[in-house]
């Protein structure tokens, strides 16, 4: 019960972080779930995130798994009704208010400013993330070739990035 | 132009939004829900037009949540009320949850083996790209100015760096940044430019 109080805690607190994307609440996630919490380890984390960018719908489905890890399937669903409740509400209700916003003379500055802020905060979630799943020359290149691939194609992500872990399984069985 | 059926179209019922709510939950692969979201939504069921996705995806952006269901939301709400706002959510939720829910058993039986350790980690550094090209895409339409790169640098360097915690970093830096921003007299802000043809990450 206790566990489950804090899978609720944790992820209703990340949630309100992800402004600009999920990425953006990489870093809280990573110190409380693996450094304050121990729920996973931060190469469990990663992967769990990486499996998350293949799965379909919203992005950061991986804190279902890990919900799931600490608590079997009501881990599951706290995790998700937490993660997904609190700014569901907040856009909800923000979002029926909005055309009155709309003509108000802060609202460009707000919109312009937590931009740059944002775009700051999956670069922090980037270069903490990279800590992890850079741990070596073949993994900084299968990095680097999906970044450019993704940038000059319109190609599905999820072709190079199943790809990336065929060429890490093909390393295993040459290394 | 007759309103009342105009409406009448726009009034789907509650289980068609969940249907296709759901449909667009489960197809959606690779990481860009907005192109599909675009595709349900605006193409496919006409219970949007592209000027009025376009602003809702801008609401989605700004405040916290995930793209995907800020969308949900926004759409389900604008069709059906709370009740549509819910189901649309639930629906887009559903099936990555479940699939998520299975790898994290999958993840306790084989999860330790060698084979899939390389496989994940090689998924690992992939995602990476894909994120970083995200990034640089967001970047690109919303970094305008030498100071807006001076906020960047400074709240990655905060968090990554100095270890300071996101939610200081937020606030401080959000500050700053809309402060700089902030409207004055005699000059006329535009907002983002239109993201067309982007990578999402949601």
């Amino acid at each position: 019960m206790k566990q489950l109080g804090d899978i609720a805690g944790v992820f209703a607190y990340l949630s309100l972080l992800t402004v600009g994307g999920g990425m953006a609440a990489f870093p809280e996630l990573k110190t409380l779930t693996v450094d304050t919490y121990h729920w996973v380890t931060f190469p469990e984390m990663l992967h769990f995130y990486s499996l998350g960018q293949l799965a379909p719908g919203p992005n950061m489905m991986m804190v279902v798994s890990i919900g799931a890890v600490v608590a079997g399937l009501p881990g599951a669903a706290v995790a998700l009704i937490a993660f997904f409740l609190p700014t569901g509400i907040l856009t909800w209700g923000i979002g029926r208010i909005w055309t009155r916003l709309a003509t108000w003379r802060w609202r460009p500055a707000i919109q312009t400013g937590l931009g740059s802020v944002s775009v700051g905060l999956v670069l922090a979630g980037a270069i903490i993330m990279g800590r992890g799943a850079v741990t070596g020359v073949l993994w900084a290149a299968i990095a680097i070739v999906v970044f450019f691939l993704l940038l000059k194609t319109k190609i599905n992500p999820a072709y190079p990035i199943v790809a990336s872990g065929l060429v890490g399984m093909l390393a295993h069985w040459l290394l | 132009m007759n309103e009342a059926s105009s409406s009448a179209e726009a009034r789907p019922s509650l289980g068609r939004i969940f249907w296709v709510f759901l449909v667009m939950g489960a197809t959606s692969l690779g990481g860009g829900v907005v192109g599909y979201l675009r595709t349900g939504l605006v193409v496919r069921n006409n219970w949007l037009d592209d000027v009025t996705f376009v602003e809702l995806l801008s609401i989605s952006q700004t405040l916290p949540g995930l793209n995907a269901t800020n969308m949900s939301i926004l759409v389900g709400d604008r069709l059906r009320g709370a009740w549509g706002a819910i189901l649309a959510t639930v629906g887009m939720c559903l099936p990555g949850a479940t699939l998520m829910t299975a790898a994290a058993y999958a993840y306790n039986i084989g999860g330790d083996d060698p084979w899939s350790k390389a496989f994940l980690h090689g998924i690992a550094a992939g995602a990476l790209g894909l994120i970083v090209v995200v990034m640089v895409q967001l970047g690109s339409r919303v970094l305008k100015g030498f100071a807006d790169y001076v906020i960047v640098l400074a709240t990655a360097a905060a968090v990554a760096f100095f270890h300071v915690q996101v939610p200081y970093a937020l606030i401080a830096a959000g500050i700053v940044a809309i402060w700089w921003h902030r409207p004055r007299e005699g000059k006329v802000h535009k907002p983002h430019n239109e993201p067309v043809g982007e990578r999402h990450h949601e």
